[in-house]
């Protein structure tokens, strides 16, 4: 619990750090409006759900995440999301405790299996989530991913 | 220019099978250099795949996606000799674009 609570203050500091200095415009704005800048720099499910445009995500087994439970390295973590929801629209990777939570967005087009697989850093162990849009609701399944070894070059 | 992309595309019954990888070094903006700048965030942003002019798949990347972006997507369709094009734009604006054809 303790350490719980260190961690939470420690991801806490890092993040107003960032805040900061995207506000100050150290870090480069997106050069693209197409580019979901707000899901990009949001900092939970919740918020990135908000910046997608949607509200509040359902749990649904009709998701499947395939990851290892354990990763080696952090820097690379295979992951795959096959949503078996019908009219799937867009798959979207969430690690919850990186510094942004969403990883990549995947929209899919009509024809194209609701099956997408890449691989994403993952700072420390934590739980991975799949937000599907499914005829226009979100649905949502997660799996902790254990890493031994972190990945955003801390 | 960045260096190409490799993308396998594979005909598998009805469905066609597209992996691609792509060669980046997905900077994330946390890292911090030898001197502790913090090294900016340099990353493929946004993908797109289209198969006989059609979009099959977008994609939107963050920095969290691994350097050297693997990513695999299958759809409906698609014919042996048929091409599949995959581009990609990073936050410098640089774009890639190579191509594949289903075997």
């Amino acid at each position: 619990m303790e350490k719980l609570r260190r961690l939470t203050i420690k991801a806490g500091s890092s993040f107003a750090v960032i805040a900061a200095a995207i506000s100050a415009g150290v870090l480069p704005a997106s050069a693209f409006a197409e580019w979901n800048k707000a899901a990009f720099d949001a900092k939970n499910m919740n918020d990135v759900l908000k910046a997608m445009g949607g509200g509040a995500a359902e749990k649904s087994g009709d998701i499947a995440i395939t990851a290892p439970d354990i990763a080696e390295n952090g820097a690379v973590v295979p992951i795959a999301v096959a949503s078996k929801l019908a009219n799937t629209q867009s798959i979207a990777i969430l690690v919850e405790k990186n510094p942004s939570s969403l990883a990549a967005q995947f929209d899919i087009p009509p024809g194209t299996e609701p099956n997408v697989g890449t691989r994403v850093k993952m700072g420390q162990s934590s739980n991975v989530h799949a937000v599907v849009k499914a005829g226009g609701k979100y649905y949502v399944a997660t799996k902790e991913i254990k890493v031994t070894l972190g990945g955003c070059g801390g | 220019m960045a260096d190409p992309m490799r993308i396998r595309a594979q005909l598998k019954g009805d469905v066609t099978e597209v992996r691609v990888l792509m060669a980046h070094v997905m900077e994330t903006g946390q890292r911090k250099d030898s001197a502790g700048n913090v090294v900016p965030a340099f990353h493929i942003q946004e993908v797109t795949a289209t198969w006989n002019g059609k979009s099959v798949l977008t994609a939107q990347f963050g920095p969290a996606v691994s350097q050297n972006p693997v990513m695999n997507f299958s759809f409906k369709g698609g014919a042996k000799g048929d091409k599949v094009v995959v581009s990609w734009t990073d936050t410098k604006g640089d774009k890639r674009t190579d191509e594949a054809v289903i075997s």
